[in-house]
């Protein structure tokens, strides 16, 4: 008897999560537990300047003052902050796997499925790389090109070091860090993350990837990432990569912060993958909770936010743009995938300041198993944005019954000029399609592969060519996962 | 030779049998229509054709080009020739008609062994086909049958039907609920594609549109069973008088086959 549709999805569904976790391996860490110690500790270990030692003190007082915030659509067991590690020193080359021939081989297929390079491999499989990687000759090549133009591309931890004007000025200026309870977590105890700096007139002669970062593999669970783009520069940046990247830490709270001159353009790619979780059980995953903002501060400037997020047992995110410079644009493009028992409460805000701005909102939730999927979003339209537009579309797409999508558009509107467009749809893939696709010939997994393609082709188009290629294989390598 | 036989097929939904003991013969080259009142089951036989897994099979055979075709999943039907025309399309969000026939199309050749075939190639393919059934140009980049009108979806049904050339061909009320013209456009699809090495199987509430297809057998389907058979004029003559006669007909005899309680 051939399978019905329920029992293709349920299949699907019981599959593991092909790209498992590495074991365990010691490190040099401090004891659980978060104090102002704790704080000192960090900032001395990155031998970071009295300024910001007290920068962070500063965050860690104003956080002890602050509640999680329960309002996001998602439900966990409480976090006990007290019983997590916040300093684990970087490995050392010996600590981890030796080689790939010690990587389970489930993940080594998934990787060659993505088509990702060997050395690559390496590095995402946390096999000590960073020798190897630095003789690479693209990455030098790549160093030189960018040093070149004048475009500064480091670790934030460095840049806190060889840069303090530009990270004094700018750290904080977008995401204060007292901004919500999260944010001034990051700032108290952020670990590393990567610093851009685009002088003026600049067009970035490459795409900037965290991929290229040496050590990018080892910011930890407090990331943060400062972008500035000068007037009339323009760049392109990658987070993430389509591989599961292994990582211990169940909680990761990121910060990133864009700020765009006059004619400035950013435009800020992520693809998502961490560890869902049990897909029977939804024991383990991520928790990925984090504060993405960028500042569109001068005239005719631009932010354009994409992201792709498929992993994570929890996403909690609203990438967002304050449109304060006149006609200036933000954009935001999302795929959301929830399977076994992820959730995801993912959108945006957009904030119209100045006058003519624009900002475009194109949202995909696709939900399988038991997976919940809510997208928040929030247009406001300031007294002062004479002419002001937007416009939303919000798609969900329900796969079996189990699942469930939600929708919560915020709309304020102090301006009468201010042009408002929305749009919603909900669809569902069931019985009736798969069957429908099988009887032209198409199996259940070219099936789902077709119909979430096309469903997401409006925001894939939004990501760079390669990286774009990517995620449609990343959906499908996810979702063959899941299609017996 | 014959292209599909199926004997004493009894098939239902839980506990529900709505196949009876179904007997049906088609060979190659021959055209057969099933007529019958609404609930007699038609739909439920074009279904379990093509593998819907709703409908369990309790009794009988299905036999396809000298293959058992009840082992065969619904895409692999559909691979080796079997096409059903829904007589409720389904739509497919954010896919867009022709993308989705090329991908079905490459399908069907993977499993024949043929080369796929390219963008340019197909899309000139398609057009051919278009024209038969007078495809709008915007239908082909529209997602599958979504916000089509209820004919523009059978007339779809019949272009697919064209595209994947299929071997069997099933027809579930394809006419039901066009005008006279659409009605046309059909049937020119389906004299287009007649031919010896094809057969078709239409399952039509009324009898107009056998004025368009002639057919070469006519069933009269009843109860889940065919209850009589004949030639075309046998259309004409369930026009006339309704299926009223093979109703009663059918209720005596699934009386009398019912074991005798107490
Ligand atoms: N999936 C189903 N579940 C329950 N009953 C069904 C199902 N499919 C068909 N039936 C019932 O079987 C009978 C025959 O239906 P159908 O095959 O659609 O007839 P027709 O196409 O001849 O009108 C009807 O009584 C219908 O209600
Ligand atoms: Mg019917």
């Amino acid at each position: 008897m051939p399978l019905s549709g329920t029992e293709i999805i349920d299949q699907e569904v019981a599959q593991e999560y092909k790209w498992g976790f590495v074991t365990d391996i010691e490190q040099e860490t401090l004891p659980p537990g978060l104090d102002e110690g704790v704080v000192r500790f960090i900032s001395a270990k990155k031998d970071e300047p009295e300024w910001m030692l007290e920068w962070r003190l500063k965050a860690y007082r104003h956080w002890l003052t602050l509640e999680e915030p329960h309002w996001p659509n998602v439900t966990y067991p409480e976090i006990d902050y007290q019983a997590m590690i916040y300093w684990a020193a970087p490995k050392k080359a010996g600590d981890g796997p030796q080689s790939l021939d010690d990587i389970d081989p489930e993940i080594l297929a998934t990787y060659n499925k993505l088509g990702i390079p060997l050395e690559e491999q390496k590095m995402l499989a946390g096999v000590a790389v960073d020798a190897v990687f630095d003789s690479v000759s693209v990455a030098t090549t790549f160093k030189d090109r960018l040093a070149e133009a004048g475009v500064i591309f480091c670790p934030i931890s460095e840049a806190i070091r060889e840069h303090p004007e530009l990270v004094k000025k700018y750290l904080g200026s977008v995401v204060p860090s007292g901004d919500n309870f999260f944010a001034a977590l990051n700032a108290a105890v952020f670990s590393d993350g990567s610093f851009v700096y685009i002088p003026a007139g600049v067009r970035c002669p490459m795409e900037l990837s965290t991929y290229f970062r040496i050590n990018a593999q080892n910011t930890g669970q407090f990331e943060r990432t400062l972008i500035i783009a000068e007037k009339g520069s323009h760049v392109s940046y990658l987070e993430g990569c389509t591989a599961p990247k292994r990582d211990e830490n169940q909680l990761h709270a990121a910060v990133v912060e864009i700020y765009a001159h006059e004619d400035a353009e950013v435009k800020y790619s992520t693809v998502q993958n961490w560890y869902p979780g049990d897909p029977k059980t939804g024991k383990g995953g991520i928790y990925n909770f984090v504060t993405k903002r960028g500042i569109c501060a001068g005239a005719r400037s631009k932010i354009s936010w994409t992201q792709v997020e498929t992993g994570s047992a929890i996403t909690w995110k609203y990438p967002s743009v304050i449109l304060k410079g006149d006609d200036s644009t933000g954009e935001f493009y999302s795929v959301a995938v929830t399977k076994g028992f992820q959730q995801a409460d993912t959108g945006t805000k957009m904030i119209h300041v100045g006058k003519n701005t624009r900002s475009t909102i194109i949202s995909k939730g696709i939900s399988a198993g038991r997976g919940q999927n809510t997208y928040r979003g929030q247009v406001k339209i300031l007294k002062n944005a004479d002419g002001a537009r937007n416009f939303s579309q919000c798609d969900s797409m329900l796969i079996g019954d189990r699942c469930g999508a939600h929708t919560f558009p915020y709309i304020d509107v102090q301006n009468t000029t201010a042009q408002m467009e929305h749009e919603a749809s909900t669809s569902k893939i069931g019985e009736d399609q798969l069957f429908y696709c099988a009887s032209r010939g198409l199996d259940a997994e070219d099936a789902l592969s077709l119909i979430v393609n096309g469903f997401c082709k409006e925001v894939f188009k939004e990501l760079p060519m390669e990286f774009a290629v990517e995620a449609r294989r990343l959906l499908e390598v996810s979702l063959e996962g899941s299609v017996g | 030779m014959c292209l599909l036989k199926i004997e004493n097929l009894h098939a239902g939904v839980e506990g529900t049998e709505i196949l009876t003991g179904l007997d049906l013969t088609v060979k190659v080259g021959e055209v057969h229509a099933i007529m019958g009142p609404n609930g007699s089951g038609k739909s439920t036989l074009a279904q379990v054709l093509a593998g819907r897994a709703d409908y369990e099979v309790t009794a009988g055979s299905i036999t396809y080009r000298g293959e058992d075709l009840l082992e065969l999943a619904p895409e692999i039907r559909a691979r080796e020739g079997i096409f059903l025309a829904f007589q409720y399309p389904v739509e497919i969000p954010g896919v867009s008609n022709v993308y989705f026939l090329k991908a079905a199309l490459n399908a069907i050749r993977k499993h024949r062994g043929q080369e796929e075939i390219d963008a340019m190639d197909f899309l000139a393919y398609v057009k051919s086909k278009m024209e038969i059934v007078k495809m709008e140009e915007e239908l082909l980049h529209r997602p599958v049958n979504e916000g089509f009108s209820g004919g523009e979806k059978k007339r779809n049904e019949i272009f697919h039907m064209e595209v994947l050339d299929p071997t069997l061909a099933v027809l579930d009320e394809t006419d039901s609920g066009l005008d006279i013209d659409a009605l046309k456009i059909v049937a020119e699809g389906v004299n287009s594609m007649r031919s010896p090495e094809r057969g078709f199987i239409i399952i039509t509430h009324y009898q107009r549109l056998l004025n368009f297809i002639v057919p070469d057998v006519v069933h009269v389907m009843v109860g889940g069973r065919i209850v009589e058979t004949g030639g075309k004029e046998l259309a004409l003559e369930l026009e006339a008088k309704g299926y009223g006669g093979h109703t009663r007909a059918a209720e005596a005899a699934a009386e009398a086959a019912m074991p005798a309680s107490g």
